[in-house]
C-alpha cells in the first residue's frame, strides 16, 4: 500500500479552468502584435500535377502585399519522422491534392490577403490521380513520391513472431473475416493558427496552436536553415487536437519564413475547410484478420494483415502503418502472431495520428471477429474475453512488457453495471447490447527521432517568497497536463497546488518534452516532475530537519508547513522552510527526467509498441435500432477503464467521457469522404462542420463511467494514460450491440443507417446479413522477418536475417 | 478566417422605406433578415450583393396577428419567438414543430420565418467555398455551366430545404408580396418554382411582408424531418401533412414532400387515397405507398439518394400516423 495522498486523487479543479471557463484564455488566434500582417496560402485547385508556372508578379502589385513566398524561397523538406521528409513548406514542383499549399502572401490585411491570392497565376500540368487503396494498388506509375518501399506503396512490413503455421494447426477453428474502417478526422474547436515575430535581435519566435512545439522547433531550424538556438516556439493553449496539430505544418514554416522577410509580425489562422486539408487524421484501413481458435475460445494463431490510405504525405505513416498490428497482443493470449501492414499514397489530405493511433482500426476488426466468435461458439461474448486475458507483468508474443493490467476488473464492471447478464437477450425488438475491449499504450517506449536523452523534462524553482514555479516542455491541449505537473509537485511538496505556477512548451524557458501525443505526458511529465519535486524535497528536509533539530527521517511536509511527524505542532512555515533551504544550499532548483525502460523486442519495427505501461478498457453499448429504417440511437454506453491511479479522477472522467463522444462519432457517422467524379478531381465530399457530420450533445448518451485501478509500477503514483484508450472499444461495441439487436454484422466503420437497412434486406433475400468489404487486394508484402517468441526462448530478434535480407537489429522504424 | 466581399448595407425604418431602397439600388441589391441564409453564402460567394438592405428590425415586420380570420405572421417575425408562441403552438401545433426543427436554438434566435421561405436552394457541390467550388470548375447554380449532379440536365437541381414549407403550404398558407408599385397574394404553394436556381416567384423587387394561415378549423398537421443530427442538421427529406376529418372519416388531406426536389412537392396521389377513408394503418399504407414514385431525390445531400427515396414512404406514414390520435398528435 502506498501512503495516503493528499492531492493526488482529489477532484481538484484545473488550474486553467478560470482562464477557460471566463474566455480569458489566450488561443493563438487572439495574439495581436503592433505592426502584424496577414498571411493567407494559395492552396492546390487541382489533385496531382506538375506546377509548370506560378506567377506572383501581379499579386506582388497589389497595394498592402507586403511579401509573397513559392516553394522556390523554401525548398528543404521536412517531416515528423526521418523517415518520410516528404512535405513542403510551399509545394516546390508538384501539387498532390487539392488543398495543397503553393503561395503565401503577407498583407496588411486579410481581406488584402485574399485579393492578392486570387492574382496568382499557376499553370499545372495534370497527373493521374488515385482516390482509394485499390486503384493504389493497381497504379504503380506515376509515383505520388519517388521514395518509399515501392511503387505507391509508402511503407510495406511483414513479420511472424513464432512458428504462425502451427498455431493454426492447433486450432479447432480458423475465422477469417475483412474489415473496413473508414478515415475520419479530429475536428478541434479551433482552427490552427500562428503567429511569427522576428524580433530586432535577430531571434524568431513563433506561437502556435502545435501540441509539439519541440517537433516545430527542429523542423523551423531545418527549413529556415537558422542555428536552432535563435528560434523560440512558444506552443498557445490548444482549442483541442485530438493528433491534429502533433505535426509540424507548412503553414507554421511560412509565417516564419514571412516574417524574417519582412521584419514584422505574421499571423494565420487557417478557414474550416484548410483544417480539412491539414488533416493527420484516422487512416482509411482494410483489413484481413485470421485467428484460429480452440473450442474453449482461447486463441492458437492470428494473422493480421491490414492496408493504410495514407493521403498524400508520409506524416506519422511508418508509425501508424506499424500501430495498425502492435497492440492485438496486449488484451488476450495470443501465442504465435503474424502482421503484414501496407500504406499507400493517395491523393488525398494526409492521415497520420488520430486518438488512438492506428489502433482503433485493427481494435474493432479483433473486437467485431471475437463477436463472432463468441457466437459461433456458443459463448456469453463477455464471459469468453473474462477467461483468456493476458495475464499482468507478463510478455506478449510480440515482446510487449505488460505492468499492471486490469481487464478484467473493467469487464466484471461493466459487465455488472449493465446488467449484461439479466438484459440481454431479454431486451425488446430492435433493442441490443454489445460488449468490447481494448488496451492502449502510455507514451511510445521512443521517441521520433533516434537520441538518448530523456524523453521528458522538469525544472522546478523554489524562491525565498515560497514561490514554486515548474518549467516543462509539456503542452497543455485541453487535457490537464498542466494540472497534473502542480498536483505531483503539490502532494510533493505539501502545499496547495493553486500556489504553484507552472511554465510549459516554450523552447526559450522550458526543458524539453516531447510533446502531447501517445498518451505520454502524464506518466513521463509525472515521472519528471516527481523526480524534481522529490529532489527539492530532500532539500527542504535537511534544511528544516538542521533547523528543528530532529533527524530527516523525522521530517514531514503538508498542507503548506514542513514539521516534525511525532510532534507535528513543531515545524516551520513551507516559506521558512525554503529560506532555510536557500541559507543553506543557495538558489534552489532543481532538475528531474524521464526515459522510459528499454524495449523487450530488438527486432525491426520493435520501436513501435513498447510502453512503460498499459491501460485497459471495456465498454458495453446499448442500441435502439428501427429495423424498418435502420435508424438508431445509442441510449447508455457503460465503460470501465484502468486508469492505474487516477491522478485527478475528474479529469480522469472528463477524458473517459470525450473519448467515448469521439468514439461514438467514428462509430455512427464520421467520414472523411470524398468524390473523384468532377472535373478531373478527387475532392473532399464536405469540408465544412455542417456537412462533416459528427455527433450533437442531442446524440451523446448517458455514459456511465466506472474506474479500475490498478497501480502500475512504471507510473507516477501508479497513473497510466486515459486520454486516448477509452475511445477505442466504442466502435466494435456499437457493431457488436447492432448485432445483439437486429442479428446483422456491419463489419464497417461508421455503421450508418443505411448500412443497417441494406444488411436488414440482404438477408430477407436470403443474402448474408452483413455490409463490409468483399474482397482484400494482392499486396506484395515482403517475406515475414521471423522472430522467435519468448515461450519459444526467442531473445526479441529476428532470425535467419540473411535469408530474408530485411529487419534484423537495426534502429527500429518510427 | 472567411471573409465577407464588400457591399453596401442599408437600414429601412418603414416597409415603404424598404421597397424604395430596393427600387432605387436595382438587382445588384438583395434583402436580409436574419442573415443566417445569405452571410455564410456571401462568405462563400456563392451570392455577391453590391447592396444589403436589412429589413430584419423593422416592427411592421414582427407582428403575430391572430386578430382576423387565421394568423397573419410578419416575415420578420423570429423563428424562435414563433416557436414558443402558445397561440402557435395550441392553434398550429405541427408548425411549432417544423420550425422547432430548424438549425439549432442558436440559429432560430437570428433567422426569421421569412427567410426559412426564401431559403436558397441547397447543394452539395454548391454550397461550399469559392475555392473549392472552382477547383470542380463551378456549376450552373454559381459561375459555371454544367450541372454536377446530373451532366445532362438543362436546370440546376439544387434541393429545396426548409423546414417550415412543407406544414405551411398543408394547412394552405398564403403570402403576401410588395414591391414599391405592388403588392399581391398569393398561396404559398405558388411562390416556389422547381429549378434549383429561379427557385422562387417572387418578383427580385419584391419584399414578402407576411405569411398568412387559415383558421385551423378542423386541421391538424404534422411534420416529420429526416436528417443525420438531431440539431444543425438541414432536411434531406421531409414530410408536412395535414388532414381535416369530419367524423372518423378524412374530408381533405394536403401532403407535401421537401427535400427531394428544388421545390416542395404535393403528393395528389397519395393525398386522394386518403379521401373518404378513416385514417388508419390500411389507408396510410395505401397513401405511404402512393408517395414512394413521385418521390425522386438526386444525390446532391447528405444520404445516398436511393436511401432517401425508400424512406419516403416510411416518413409519410409517420407523419400520418401522428394525425391518427383523438387529439391530431403533437406533429
Ligand atoms: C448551420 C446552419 C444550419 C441550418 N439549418 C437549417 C435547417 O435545419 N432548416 C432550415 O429550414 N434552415 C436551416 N438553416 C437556414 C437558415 O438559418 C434558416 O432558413 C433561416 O430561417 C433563414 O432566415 P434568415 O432570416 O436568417 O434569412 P436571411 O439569411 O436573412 O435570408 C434568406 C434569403 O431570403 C431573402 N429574404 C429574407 N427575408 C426576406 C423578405 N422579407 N423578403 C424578401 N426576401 C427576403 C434574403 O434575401 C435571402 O436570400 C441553417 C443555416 C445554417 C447556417
Ligand atoms: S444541382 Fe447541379 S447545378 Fe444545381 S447546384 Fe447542384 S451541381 Fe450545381
Amino acid at each position: 500500500m502506498s501512503p495516503p495522498t493528499r492531492v493526488v486523487g482529489r477532484p481538484y479543479e484545473k488550474v486553467d479552468a478560470a482562464a477557460k471557463v471566463t474566455g480569458q484564455t489566450r488561443f493563438a488566434d487572439d495574439l495581436v502584435l503592433p505592426r502584424m500582417l496577414h498571411c493567407k496560402l494559395l492552396r492546390s485547385r487541382r489533385t496531382h500535377a506538375i506546377l509548370r508556372r506560378v506567377d506572383v508578379s501581379r499579386a506582388a502589385a497589389l497595394p498592402g502585399v507586403l511579401a509573397i513566398a513559392t516553394g522556390r524561397d523554401l525548398p528543404i523538406p521536412f517531416g515528423i519522422l526521418p523517415v518520410s521528409q516528404d512535405e513542403h513548406a510551399l509545394c516546390l514542383d508538384r501539387v498532390r491534392f487539392v488543398g495543397d499549399p503553393i503561395s503565401a502572401v503577407a498583407a496588411l490585411d486579410e481581406e488584402t490577403a485574399n485579393e492578392a491570392l486570387a492574382l496568382i497565376e499557376v499553370d499545372y500540368e495534370d497527373l493521374p490521380t488515385i482516390a482509394s487503396i485499390e486503384q493504389a494498388v493497381e497504379t504503380p506509375f506515376p509515383r505520388i513520391h519517388d521514395y518509399g518501399d515501392r511503387d505507391n506503396f509508402h511503407k510495406l512490413v511483414s513479420m511472424e513472431f513464432g512458428d504462425v503455421e502451427e498455431g493454426f494447426a492447433r486450432a479447432e477453428k480458423i475465422y477469417d473475416d475483412l474489415f473496413f474502417y473508414e478515415g475520419n478526422t479530429h475536428l478541434p474547436l479551433e482552427q490552427h493558427a500562428a503567429l511569427a515575430d522576428l524580433g530586432p535581435d535577430g531571434k524568431l519566435t513563433l506561437w502556435s496552436s502545435t501540441q509539439t512545439p519541440h517537433y516545430v522547433h527542429r523542423a523551423l531550424a531545418k527549413v529556415l536553415e537558422m542555428p536552432a538556438a535563435r528560434i523560440r516556439v512558444i506552443a498557445t493553449p490548444n482549442g483541442g487536437g485530438f493528433g491534429g496539430k502533433s505535426d509540424p505544418f507548412n503553414h507554421e514554416i511560412v509565417v516564419a519564413h514571412l516574417s524574417r522577410v519582412t521584419g514584422r509580425p505574421v499571423k494565420i489562422c487557417l478557414t474550416r475547410e484548410e483544417v480539412f486539408y491539414c488533416h493527420r487524421g484516422r487512416h482509411p484501413i482494410l483489413m484481413r484478420a485470421r485467428t484460429g481458435v480452440r473450442r474453449d475460445g482461447s486463441i492458437t494463431a492470428m494473422h493480421f494483415q491490414t492496408v493504410l490510405d495514407g493521403g498524400a504525405y508520409g506524416s506519422y505513416g511508418v508509425a501508424s502503418t506499424y500501430y495498425s498490428g502492435a497492440l492485438q497482443t496486449v488484451t488476450y493470449p495470443v501465442p504465435v502472431y503474424r502482421f503484414d501492414g501496407a500504406r499507400v499514397f493517395t491523393n488525398k489530405p494526409p492521415c497520420g495520428p488520430k486518438r488512438g493511433h492506428g489502433t482503433p482500426q485493427p481494435r474493432f476488426a479483433l473486437e467485431a471477429q471475437l463477436d463472432k466468435i463468441a457466437v459461433d461458439l456458443g459463448f456469453d461474448p463477455a464471459a469468453m474475453r473474462l477467461s483468456h486475458l493476458q495475464p499482468p507483468s507478463s510478455i506478449t508474443a510480440n515482446f510487449l512488457r505488460i505492468g499492471s493490467m486490469g481487464l478484467g476488473a473493467c469487464i466484471e464492471k461493466v459487465v455488472a453495471a449493465s446488467g449484461w447478464k439479466e438484459r440481454r437477450g431479454r431486451l425488446p425488438r430492435g433493442r441490443g447490447l454489445g460488449i468490447a475491449c481494448s488496451s492502449y499504450i502510455c507514451g511510445a517506449g521512443l521517441p521520433i527521432y533516434w537520441n538518448a536523452m530523456p524523453q521528458s523534462g522538469v525544472q522546478l524553482k523554489l524562491d525565498r517568497s515560497g514561490g514554486v514555479t515548474v518549467f516543462c516542455g509539456s503542452t497543455d491541449i485541453g487535457q490537464g497536463s498542466d494540472s497534473v505537473l502542480a498536483y505531483v509537485v503539490a502532494e510533493v511538496l505539501g502545499i496547495d497546488p493553486f500556489d504553484i505556477r507552472v511554465v510549459t512548451a516554450d523552447t526559450d524557458l522550458t526543458p524539453v518534452d516531447l510533446g502531447s501525443y501517445s498518451s505520454r505526458v502524464t506518466l513521463m511529465t509525472g515521472n519528471a516532475a516527481l523526480q524534481a519535486a522529490e529532489r527539492a524535497r530532500e532539500m527542504l528536509v535537511a534544511a528544516a530537519g538542521e533547523k528543528l533539530e530532529i533527524p530527516g527521517s523525522r521530517v514531514a511536509l503538508a498542507e503548506g508547513r514542513v514539521f516534525d511527524v511525532e510532534d507535528p505542532d513543531k515545524g516551520l512555515s513551507f516559506v521558512d522552510a525554503v529560506i532555510a533551504a536557500e541559507s543553506k544550499f543557495g538558489t534552489i532548483g532543481t532538475v528531474g527526467s524521464y526515459t522510459p525502460p528499454p524495449s523487450a523486442g530488438r527486432y525491426r519495427g520493435a520501436g513501435v509498441g513498447p510502453s512503460p505501461a498499459y491501460s485497459y478498457s471495456a465498454a458495453v453499448v446499448e442500441v435502439d435500432v428501427d429495423p424498418a429504417t435502420g435508424i438508431y440511437t445509442v441510449p447508455k454506453i457503460w465503460i470501465a477503464h484502468d486508469v492505474g491511479k487516477c491522478i485527478n479522477p475528474v479529469l480522469v472522467i472528463g477524458q473517459v467521457e470525450g473519448s467515448v463522444y469521439m468514439g461514438l462519432g467514428e462509430a455512427m457517422m464520421e467520414e472523411m469522404a470524398y468524390r473523384d467524379d468532377v472535373n478531373g478531381n478527387v475532392m473532399h465530399k464536405a469540408p465544412s462542420m455542417l456537412e462533416y457530420k459528427s455527433p450533437t450533445t442531442l446524440e451523446m448518451p448517458e455514459v456511465v463511467t466506472l474506474l479500475v485501478e490498478d497501480p502500475d509500477p512504471n507510473g507516477p503514483f501508479g497513473a497510466k494514460e486515459v486520454g486516448q484508450g477509452p475511445l477505442l472499444p466504442i466502435p466494435p461495441a456499437v457493431a457488436n450491440a447492432v448485432f445483439d439487436a437486429v442479428g446483422v454484422r456491419i463489419d464497417e466503420i461508421p455503421v450508418t443507417p443505411e448500412k443497417i437497412a441494406r444488411a436488414l434486406k440482404a438477408r430477407a433475400a436470403g443474402q448474408p446479413a452483413r455490409v463490409g468489404p468483399a474482397s482484400f487486394p494482392t499486396i506484395p508484402y515482403p517475406d515475414a522477418v521471423r522472430i522467435p517468441t519468448p515461450a519459444e526462448g526467442g531473445d526479441g530478434r529476428a532470425r535467419d536475417l540473411a535469408a530474408t535480407g530485411a529487419g534484423g537489429v537495426r534502429k527500429a522504424d518510427r | 478566417m472567411l471573409r465577407l466581399p464588400r457591399f453596401r448595407y442599408f437600414v429601412p425604418r418603414t416597409i415603404s422605406e424598404a421597397t424604395a431602397m430596393k427600387a432605387d439600388s436595382g438587382s445588384g441589391s438583395v434583402f436580409v433578415a436574419g442573415g443566417t441564409d445569405l452571410y455564410p453564402n456571401m462568405k462563400r460567394r456563392q451570392q455577391t450583393p453590391a447592396a444589403v438592405i436589412s429589413i430584419g428590425g423593422l416592427p411592421e415586420l414582427r407582428a403575430v396577428d391572430f386578430s382576423g380570420d387565421g394568423v397573419a405572421i410578419g416575415a420578420g417575425a423570429i423563428l424562435s419567438d414563433l416557436e414558443n408562441d402558445s397561440r402557435i403552438r395550441e392553434a398550429y401545433p405541427g408548425l411549432a414543430h417544423a420550425i422547432a426543427e430548424i438549425s439549432t436554438p442558436l440559429l432560430r434566435n437570428m433567422g426569421t420565418i421569412g427567410g426559412n421561405l426564401l431559403l436558397d436552394t441547397r447543394c452539395n457541390y454548391y454550397d461550399q467555398n469559392f475555392e473549392w467550388r472552382q477547383a470542380i470548375d463551378f456549376c450552373m447554380k454559381k459561375d459555371g455551366q454544367i450541372c454536377w449532379v446530373a451532366p445532362g440536365s438543362p436546370r440546376c437541381l439544387a434541393v429545396q430545404s426548409a423546414d417550415s414549407v412543407p406544414v405551411l403550404i398543408a394547412l394552405k398558407a398564403r403570402v403576401l408580396l410588395v414591391s414599391a408599385a405592388d403588392r399581391r397574394e398569393i398561396p404559398l404553394e405558388d411562390l416556389y418554382r422547381n429549378d434549383g436556381i429561379d427557385y422562387a416567384t417572387r418578383k427580385p423587387e419584391e419584399l414578402l411582408t407576411a405569411v398568412w394561415i387559415p383558421r385551423p378549423d378542423g386541421w391538424r398537421a404534422a411534420y416529420r424531418k429526416l436528417r443525420r443530427r438531431g440539431s444543425f442538421d438541414f432536411p434531406v427529406l421531409s414530410v408536412g401533412a395535414a388532414v381535416r376529418r369530419e367524423g372518423p372519416r378524412v374530408e381533405e388531406a394536403r401532403i407535401v414532400l421537401g427535400g427531394v426536389a428544388s421545390a416542395p412537392l404535393r403528393l395528389t396521389d397519395a393525398e386522394e387515397r386518403l379521401k373518404g377513408r378513416p385514417l388508419d394503418e390500411d389507408s396510410i399504407r395505401d397513401a405511404a405507398d402512393a408517395a414512394a414514385r413521385p418521390s425522386r431525390p438526386m444525390d446532391n445531400t447528405d444520404f445516398s439518394f436511393l436511401w432517401r427515396k425508400e424512406m419516403t414512404k416510411k416518413y409519410v406514414a409517420s407523419a400520418l400516423r401522428a394525425l391518427t390520435g383523438a387529439e391530431g398528435g403533437r406533429g
